[in-house]
């Protein structure tokens, strides 16, 4: 069941087209990931459906409402973690929470239940009472994803959760991401860790210079990426006469050397691992491990966009600090 | 009862973090003392309190609310936190309202420090007191939203400072607090009747020393059409530039 469905969605800035007739959807309990470079449309797209900016054209239906006309519905349903951790300096992690359950309408006992549990939740009822100010920056990373589902939300939009916090809780975080999940919220993720993203995501949509390029399942677009068949073997020893000798007898591979002692056979079929043990058997060449390669995700992000990730990396963490 | 509680729960916030904090207090009894004193030195001693109370009250009223009001918009939009409250699901009318209802408090109780100040030095028998409430209260709402349209116009609070300036210096001169407008030059004249301040320091004066020269619906109905107009301009460019 589709919870998110967008319609050839655009959205100009005076003669700026910054999102272009997008289309796609987000199914109910999924967790799906919006990736693309900087300037992409990645948070001009979020912030139409959130209610933070209107779009020029087509329609978004969220959980069956219209995400135009009856956006303060839909914000009844929907939570959002901004890129920025945004709650109030001055007042404690506690109070930040009470007060944002207060904007859903929540009773006070509740909100305040609520919060505590929150809290505990997320390893941070001991600073509780401490400004938010005082947090750190994964704690108050934390605390903001705690604001964005105090209300309990159907769909939580999640705008770069991990970036710029140290790993133990980049990892907390991800867990949290995968708890909530299992507990049935949709999650619209967009991040520039495609290692997270591949972790994290059952769908992805690429978007890139306002279009959305791709969207497909990850272990599909992880298939159609390979564009043949690759395993590496390790092994005692390799030399040019060894790979001359592979090649005469396998001749529809391909092999590359990795290392003094990993090679990779590709080949258009899929590769029978015994011949090929028989073949280092017979010339004395002891194997050691042999593990099919796929491409990553990462390898797919750049085969699709045409960005290499080291350098989104370097643009996401430069514009954080 | 949802909209309710999230009203409540944005002005108690409001009042919270910025308008009950010794900065915000001290300055509230420190501007009327100041433009007190300023009288009397002025005067050299001789100050008609009960003539320049008028003024005084609608000065702190004024400087009081577009103050603030830099502050809790202005500064929380810097802060991207006010994106929060554009997210949650009430609207924005009634956000503003909630928003705005602490600098109009502010500014009601700011205007009655001067007097509290001034029944220590004259007697403040024969004012009409209903009138005088009314009439801050009407001061403080209009400036309030002055202030608000100030604050949506800005991006930075040192501008938000800046341009409220631009509309509150004029006003001390042009509204009639301390000098009357028809001893103004006839050139000037006209932008008088065009500050929402002047309708309401007339008010004031009706109400305090009974010698304002505005009919008293009239000024009534000015401030009340200010601040409609103030009020609506400002959500509809907040619709405009921060709903993008």
């Amino acid at each position: 069941m589709k919870i998110i469905n967008v319609k050839n969605l655009s959205k100009s800035f005076g003669d700026f087209p910054a999102v272009k007739e997008i289309n796609f959807s987000v199914e109910k309990g999924e967790v799906f990931g919006f990736l693309g470079p900087n300037g992409a449309g990645k948070t001009t797209t979020i912030n139409m459906l959130t209610g933070l900016a209107r779009p020029t054209s087509g329609k978004i239906t969220i959980s069956g409402q219209d995400g135009v006309k009856d956006i303060k519905k839909v914000q009844q349903i929907i939570g959002i973690v901004p890129d920025e951790s945004n709650l109030y300096e001055e007042m404690s992690g506690f109070e930040n929470l009470v007060f944002c359950a207060s904007l859903y309408g929540m009773k006070k006992e509740h909100r305040e239940k609520r919060a505590r549990e929150l809290l505990a939740q997320f390893a941070l009822d001991d600073t509780g009472n401490r400004p938010f100010k005082a947090y750190s920056k994964g704690m108050k990373r934390k605390l903001t994803i705690a604001a964005g589902i105090i209300h309990k939300p159907e769909i939580l939009f999640l705008d770069e959760p991990t970036t710029g916090i140290d790993v133990k809780s980049a990892r907390q975080i991800r867990e949290l991401i995968k708890v909530l999940n299992d507990k049935g919220t949709t999650i619209f993720l967009t991040t520039h860790y495609i290692e997270e993203a591949e972790r994290l995501c059952r769908r992805i949509g690429f978007i890139v210079n306002g279009k959305v390029i791709k969207v497909s399942n990850v272990n599909d677009l992880m298939r159609e990426a390979q564009q043949e068949n690759v395993v590496e073997f390790t092994i005692d020893q390799t030399s040019a006469a060894l790979k001359n000798s592979l090649l005469d007898n396998f001749p529809e591979i391909t092999i590359k050397k990795v290392s003094d002692h990993n090679v990779r056979i590709g080949s258009a079929e899929k590769i029978e691992l015994m011949p090929f043990m028989n073949f280092f058997d017979a010339n004395g060449v002891k194997i050691s491990e042999a593990k099919i390669i796929r491409p990553s995700l990462e390898e797919v992000f750049v085969q699709i966009t045409g960005i290499e990730i080291n350098k989104l990396q370097i643009e996401k963490e430069g514009k954080k600090k | 009862m949802k909209k309710r509680l999230a009203f409540w729960s944005i002005l108690l916030k409001d009042m919270k973090t910025y308008y009950i904090k010794p900065p915000n207090i001290s300055w509230g009894i420190v501007f009327p003392i100041s433009w007190t004193l300023m009288f009397f030195i002025r005067s050299a001693g001789e100050v008609d309190v009960r003539g320049i109370l008028p003024g005084v009250m609608a000065l702190s009223i004024l400087f009081g609310t577009t103050s603030m009001l830099a502050v809790t918009i202005t500064f929380e939009r810097k802060k991207r936190s006010f994106e929060r409250l554009l997210l949650a699901p009430i609207s924005l009318n009634l956000l503003m309202l909630a928003k705005t209802t602490g600098a109009i408090v502010f500014g009601i109780i700011n205007a009655f420090v001067p007097v509290l100040f001034a029944s220590f030095m004259i007697d403040l028998s024969g004012i009409n007191w209903v009138s005088t409430f009314i009439s801050v209260v009407l001061i403080a709402v209009t400036s309030t939203f002055l202030g608000l349209f100030i604050a949506v116009s800005v991006s930075e609070v040192f501008e938000a400072q800046t341009f409220s300036n631009f509309f509150r210096f004029p006003m001390i001169f042009l509204c009639g607090l301390f000098i009357p407008i028809e001893k103004l030059p006839v050139m000037v004249r006209p932008l008088s009747y065009v500050l929402p301040l002047t309708y309401g320091a007339d008010m004031l004066k009706f109400s305090v020393n009974n010698n304002g020269f505005i009919p008293l619906w009239a000024s009534l109905l000015a401030l009340v059409g200010y601040s409609i107009g103030l009020f609506l301009i400002s959500t509809h460019n907040i619709q405009k530039r921060w709903i993008y």
